[in-house]
């Protein structure tokens, strides 16, 4: 019974995937050694581990919202992965608490190279009015820069997933930065 | 103010919120009497007031039956303490080692005197929220003595604070006996950002933008309670159309959180049909939700003295009620039909109504557990006293309840947007707040889709804020998580852990 109301249901939702947006390489901070190259070897697929660094949890619904329909992420080819052993870039919100400071930077030295950093938020990226308002104090380091390196700064409080998806792709796009 | 059938001398400073100065002693009888009553302890927090020519001082939020009772006692300069209270209420625990981590305020007699939001960051002799507190930052290495469980077979699974999830940082130690769940000891703090420093010398307008930021997800909730207390202190009044789009922007918070949550639910017992059809219906809340007040998450819409925008196209938003309630009502049809999920959804992470009350759980998963107490329902402040919320509750406590009462409250809320959008009056969406003439308090609390909302404030001479203290309801259901997974096996706590949806940010603070 069951089975015939999820399909019923699946064939009048139809399909609500919509083409993925552009990468903004204007999000872009640096530009990696061999950037293309490896982007050669890679392929079109990505893969991502999210590390709460001390966020509020508003840039995390915009993330949930990203494995939603509506995104097709993994259409694209960008997949969220369980461990930063097995992923290419880290997806990171913040401010930096000093509580997490030392299992940000072990997660960094656990994903192996090459990795981008994605900084995500107004308080990741330090910019803004709620930048300044969560920069560093005796409870935080401030912005995700202040502790490891960051390729990609998507700043919003929070961004949305178009947003947040044009700055994975631009991590990994191999075109320089403009 | 009557608790327990005795006047106790507390002033009403709002619709069924009291206020009140007393000797510890007697904050202690009146503990008591709230307990013989059947109410709660639903937060505490401490105050340097040595700027104010006292000393230190504590306080208490009870949930008495005549509403929201704010208590507080002044303490000594000189090593300040209070009589534990977590013998009366055992909530209390947590946030009573979380008030010594801050403020140096120890809670005499306490059984569990160890560290809470202090991991190694600041030196323990040290109290980042007395005024004369400077920042040096330390390293420590947080040794932290968890609770060994031993016997034959008994290990342990270190958890996080880096899940393998989209979620916040915390850590869970679990002691196991082969899969089944023997003690879970959770380690909270990680997202200590020092919050309610920063609010100190702030101005009211952007400690609203803060207190929105608690905890990202109740953004709503947090600043309106932020607001309605600045208001109470300053003695100011707020236009009526925004009270009503306060509600509004509630309701609407309620609903997408309930309807993310719901597909989650799908999700961790492995039906991807469920997450990808509830998450399709909040990414289109949250569009609409952006298309008619210009933000995803309603994020700074609640501002002291009303709201920042009016509700222009009501005609769109009242279809889209009506499309979602059939959408929810057809997914609803088929998770009550879907045998895998309500096998494992019950009897799963149960905590029953007696514990509940014991341990003080609220909000939702308290309404789940036959904790029958909504804010909006019995304690309504403008608009809610004109709208008549019909509270979701359930006995059985377990992943099945709290889904049951999420899908009711959905249908709850949907109603209520349509009644706000019939009702609303027409009218200016914002006063300017009364000038503040010397130190000013108050308190707000707000039915957040987790459980209310506390905000409670002192502003100073100079108009700036002095001290803010903002309180999750995550605090007291933090700990029935531990003792709800108890006896279940370790891949059912994904599951038991989103069906109560507790905040990190809040607690954290």
């Amino acid at each position: 019974m069951a089975t015939h109301l999820i399909l019923k249901k699946i064939f009048n939702t139809g399909i609500v995937s919509e083409p993925a947006p552009e990468a903004d390489l204007s999000l872009r901070l640096r530009e990696q050694e061999l950037h293309a190259d490896i982007l050669k070897v890679f392929g079109q697929a990505v893969s991502i581990r999210h590390v709460d660094a001390g966020s509020c949890n508003g840039c995390e619904l915009e993330i949930h919202a990203l494995g939603g329909p509506h995104y097709n992420i993994e259409g694209i080819g960008v997949k969220f992965a369980a461990s930063p052993r097995h992923v290419d870039v880290l997806l990171v919100t913040g401010p930096v608490t000093r509580n997490l400071e030392t299992a940000l930077k072990r997660t960094y030295d656990a994903t192996p190279e090459p990795k981008w950093v994605v900084a995500m938020g107004d308080c990741g990226c330090g910019c803004g009015d709620i930048g300044a308002m969560f920069g560093e104090n005796y409870a935080t380091c401030g912005k995700i820069s202040s502790v490891i390196p960051v390729d990609v700064e998507v700043p919003g409080c929070p961004p949305t997933p178009t947003a947040l998806l044009q700055g994975i792709l631009a991590a990994v796009s191999q075109s320089k930065m403009a | 103010m009557q608790i327990n059938a005795q006047e106790w001398n507390l002033n009403l400073i709002a619709p069924h919120i009291w206020r009140g100065q007393m000797e510890i002693g007697q904050l202690l009888a009146l503990a008591h009497a709230v307990k013989e009553e059947g109410g709660q302890l639903q937060a505490l927090w401490g105050s340097d007031d040595r700027h104010l020519n006292s000393g230190y001082a504590i306080h208490v939020a009870f949930h008495a039956a005549a509403g929201l009772a704010w208590v507080s006692a002044a303490l000594a300069a000189e090593a300040p303490s209070y009589p534990d209270l977590a013998q009366i209420f055992p909530q209390a625990d947590r946030m009573q080692r979380a008030t010594f981590d801050l403020l140096g305020i120890k809670a005499d007699g306490a059984v569990d005197e160890r560290k809470w939001l202090r991991h190694g960051a600041w030196a323990a002799d040290t109290y980042p929220l007395r005024k004369d507190f400077v920042s040096a930052p330390v390293r420590e290495l947080d040794a932290y003595p968890f609770i060994q469980v031993e016997g034959d077979g008994v290990h342990e699974i270190p958890v996080g604070p880096i899940h393998a999830g989209t979620i916040e940082p915390g850590h869970f130690r679990f002691s196991i006996i082969g899969d089944r769940v023997l003690r879970l000891e959770q380690r909270l703090g990680y997202t200590h950002k020092g919050s309610e420093k920063r609010f100190e010398g702030m101005d009211l307008n952007t400690g609203a933008r803060l207190a929105g930021r608690i905890s990202g997800d109740a953004h709503s909730a947090y600043a309106w309670a932020y607001c309605s207390a600045v208001e109470t202190a300053t003695g100011s009044t707020v236009p009526p159309r925004a009270e009503w789009l306060r509600a509004l922007f509630l309701e609407i918070e309620r609903i997408a959180n309930h309807l993310g949550d719901l597909g989650y639910l799908g999700n961790d017992v492995a039906l991807a049909f469920g997450f990808m059809q509830f998450w399709r219906l909040k990414e289109d809340w949250l569009r609409l939700t952006a298309r008619l007040f210009g933000h995803r998450y309603l994020f700074d819409r609640i501002v002291p003295g009303g709201v920042s925008v009016d509700l222009t196209d009501s005609a769109a938003l009242q279809a889209e009620t009506d499309r979602l309630e059939a959408e929810v009502q057809s997914l609803k049809a088929i998770y009550d039909e879907q045998a895998v999920l309500q096998d494992r959804f019950a009897n799963t992470g149960t905590c029953k109504p007696e514990l509940a009350a014991r341990l003080g759980l609220t909000g939702l998963p308290g309404r789940a557990s036959g904790q029958a107490w909504d804010v909006r329902a019995q304690f309504p402040q403008a608009p809610y006293d004109k709208l008549e919320v019909n509270m979701a509750t359930h006995r059985k406590g377990d992943v099945f309840a709290r889904s049951e009462v999420r899908f009711a409250e959905v249908y709850e809320s949907l109603r209520l947007i349509r009644e706000i959008v019939r009702q609303i009056p027409s009218g200016a969406l914002h006063n300017d707040l009364a000038p503040v003439a010397g130190g000013v308090e108050g308190i707000a609390w707000v039915e957040s889709w987790r459980g209310p909302v506390i905000v409670a404030l002192r502003i100073g001479a100079d108009g700036r804020l002095d001290r803010v203290h903002a309180h999750d309801p995550s605090w007291q259901n933090w700990p029935l998580l531990e003792i709800g997974i108890i006896g279940n096996i370790v891949p059912d706590f994904p599951l038991i852990n989103k069906s109560f949806n507790l905040s990190y940010s809040g607690q954290d603070l």
